[in-house]
């Protein structure tokens, strides 16, 4: 292959398919058992982290960015004048191969734009899978899109060689994404994500009565949202990511802050800002719906269908639900201890522990990891200071303020500039 | 009384069997590189035994669920000073306490271990993350460190299972001693550097002819992965510390 062919198309098919924001590695499970290349890290390896901050652990590329369809947020629409590629299947094979030998990578995100219909693009991009795990003895993780449209049998064969597989929803809503990519519809996503679901509790019902069955998607699968590109609530944003959190086993749903990259009116202008803010509140809302217990409707409903900018969403959910506070660390049940501002998962694990040898104090609190100064004002625990008055949700909410420094402060998209 | 011991780990365990031996009341350990002469205060120094190290660390293991140990084990590899006198009161605390006495996320031995052994499994994770392998005109796969902790004990099964069969070395630069998988073992080596290779410059010198493609295909595809209107450059230097640079291909000039 000649250098700098190659150079240019790494560039271009890397640079369309950025955008992605999927970046996991964990939950493979492959072994090296055929004393071949690679093994998979359960939680995955972040091997470096771009300049915007963002984790890079998967070859990121398109297998070609020609594109029969016309997405009005894509850049590889097919109205839009960028460079043109496609990688021929060695090709990415051979990258693969030595950019992980080098361990500068955890494995391969393959995607692609859609040329000729969806089953000749899937075809391509299985084949590259079964190059490496078959011929090359390849272990390590492979995220691969599922193509809507493409066959049941092609989605099912790739499912034997990925570990992961996702389909982007684009859109948070329907009629969203009928505004921009009239040819598409949720249902296209929905059909293959509901495919994929299926084989995987079939292989996961075989694996308890027949011992050898092989690996199906054993990642699972994920999806993406666009954020901030239709006009969208953050309830409704939530909603859908629950709804398919719950519909679809989904392992990750990942929101994306739309980065403008067209000129249409029905889009945000080149040159704004992306909602990166938003996308955090996101983020930490979805954390809250999986890992703190925390069910959508209490952070988001018809009362408060945005989330605060200028707090996290559970300081709002306790400042809004006073009633259940001051909580007392040596006594409440871990579930409770888990919903204080301030706690974290790994702190409450430690105080329920750690409180079965004694009332804590807040010194112990510190040193186990709590933010002190946000959780005060939501706990009581051996040696809390005695307080004559109860204070309000409003008031606690100035007294954080006051003394936390947001980074987002110079960015804040309220703050009106005069002159 | 202050025991002072040879830094390694069966001389940690020894020391806590010396104790048990002797029951001395309060005692702090220190190795024998940083140990200062006091005054008013006795010292003794602890002689290396294997078969009374055995005994302690047996003991261990029947108090200690494989999580424990391996944060024990992970607290020794930091080689901070004041870890080792941690483990040594953590061991005797765990010794004269019901099972289940580690748990106790109160007690300021408990907690600094949790601590140190929380460096130290985050200097080995960064090292599977950041270690970039150079392919030398030899074949080898090769790169030089210099980890803030000792952890590459740690990280030797990680790079046999995933490197099974590709020869590579990773030489620690700064303990002098490095890993070679031969593909059947990890061997432990040293080697005499020709001048010019350091912790601070710690490249191969001679490579094999594709080395600069891919190393140049990395620094594009780096390049390219960015979106520039995100930038936000504490955020990298958070997750990528200026330290490690020097390691990463991608952080190199062309």
């Amino acid at each position: 292959m000649s250098f700098d062919r190659i150079r240019e198309k790494l560039n271009i098919l890397a640079d369309a398919a950025k955008y992605d924001v999927s970046c996991s590695s964990s939950g493979g499970t492959r072994k090296n058992d055929n004393k071949g290349l690679g093994d998979s890290h359960s939680s995955g390896i972040c091997h470096t982290y771009t300049e915007d901050g963002r984790c890079v652990s998967l070859l990121k590329i398109l297998l070609t960015n020609h594109c029969i369809y016309d997405c009005l947020f894509c850049v590889s629409r097919k109205s839009n004048d960028v460079k043109r590629a496609a990688f021929t299947v060695d090709e990415v094979v051979e990258l693969t191969m030595n950019f992980y030998r080098r361990n500068y990578i955890e494995g391969l995100f393959l995607s692609s734009g859609i040329f000729k219909n969806a089953d000749f693009t899937m075809e391509r991009l299985l084949l590259v899978c079964k190059k490496l795990r078959l011929e090359q003895k390849y272990n390590g993780y492979i995220h691969l899109k599922t193509i809507p449209g493409a066959s049941d049998e092609l989605i099912k064969e790739a499912g034997l060689y990925a570990d992961r597989m996702s389909i982007n929803l684009e859109m948070p809503t329907e009629a969203g994404l009928k505004l921009l990519a009239p040819e598409k519809s949720h249902q296209d996503v929905i059909k293959p994500l509901a495919f994929v679901q299926q084989n995987i509790t079939q292989f996961a019902a075989d694996k308890k009565l027949i011992k050898h069955v092989p690996k199906f998607v054993p990642a699972g699968q994920s999806t993406q949202m666009v954020i901030g590109a239709t006009p969208e609530s953050d309830k409704d944003i939530m909603y859908t990511a629950n709804a398919f959190y719950k519909n679809f086993s989904l392992k990750r749903v990942y929101y994306s802050g739309y980065v403008p990259i067209s000129n249409d009116s029905r889009m945000p202008v080149l040159g704004t800002q992306p909602p990166l803010l938003r996308e955090n509140r996101l983020y930490q809302t979805d954390w809250l719906m999986r890992f703190y217990g925390f069910k959508v409707q209490e952070i988001l409903n018809d009362a408060n269908p945005n989330l605060d900018v200028d707090i996290d969403p559970k300081l709002s959910w306790a400042i809004r639900n006073m009633q259940h506070f001051p909580v007392d660390i040596n006594k409440a049940d871990y579930k409770m201890i888990l919903r204080i501002p301030g706690i974290g998962v790994m702190s409450a694990q430690k105080i329920v522990q750690a409180r079965k040898f004694g009332k804590l104090r807040i010194d112990q609190l510190k040193k186990i990891g709590v933010a002190y100064n946000r959780a005060k004002h939501f706990i009581t625990c051996a040696d809390s200071p005695y307080q004559l008055r109860d204070y309000q949700g409003t008031q606690i909410k100035a007294f954080i303020l006051a003394e936390s420094q947001s980074k987002y402060l110079k960015t804040d998209s309220n703050q009106l500039i005069l002159f | 009384m202050t025991y002072i011991f040879d830094g390694s780990l069966p001389g940690l365990l020894t020391a806590v069997f010396e104790w048990f031996e002797r029951k001395p009341g309060t005692v702090s350990l220190k190795s024998i590189e940083t140990f200062q002469p006091e005054a008013f205060s006795e010292s003794f120094t602890v002689v290396t035994n294997s078969d009374k190290a055995d005994r302690v660390w047996k003991g261990l293991q029947g108090k200690l669920k494989k999580d424990w140990l391996r944060k024990f084990y992970c607290a020794y590899l930091s080689e901070i000073p004041e870890a080792f006198d941690h483990l040594f009161q953590f061991t005797i605390y765990v010794f004269q306490s019901e099972k289940g006495a580690e748990n106790n996320y109160g007690n300021a031995h408990v907690i600094a271990l949790a601590k140190y052994a929380k460096s130290v499994e985050r200097e080995k994770h960064r090292m599977e993350a950041f270690i970039r392998f150079q392919h030398t005109a030899d074949g080898i796969f090769y790169t030089g460190v210099d980890p803030d902790f000792n952890v590459l004990p740690l990280i030797s099964n990680h790079f046999k299972n995933r490197y099974a069969d590709q020869q590579w070395i990773i030489y620690d630069l700064k303990r002098k001693y490095g890993l070679h998988y031969n593909l059947f073992t990890v061997e432990e080596i040293t080697i005499d550097f020709a001048v010019g290779v350091n912790n601070k410059n710690p490249e191969a010198i001679l490579l094999n002819e594709k080395e600069e493609l891919y190393s140049v295909l990395w620094k594009d595809y780096f390049k390219s992965a960015n979106i520039v209107a995100r930038k936000n450059t504490k955020l990298h230097i958070r997750h990528v510390p200026k330290r490690y640079w020097k390691y990463l291909t991608e952080k190199q000039l062309s």
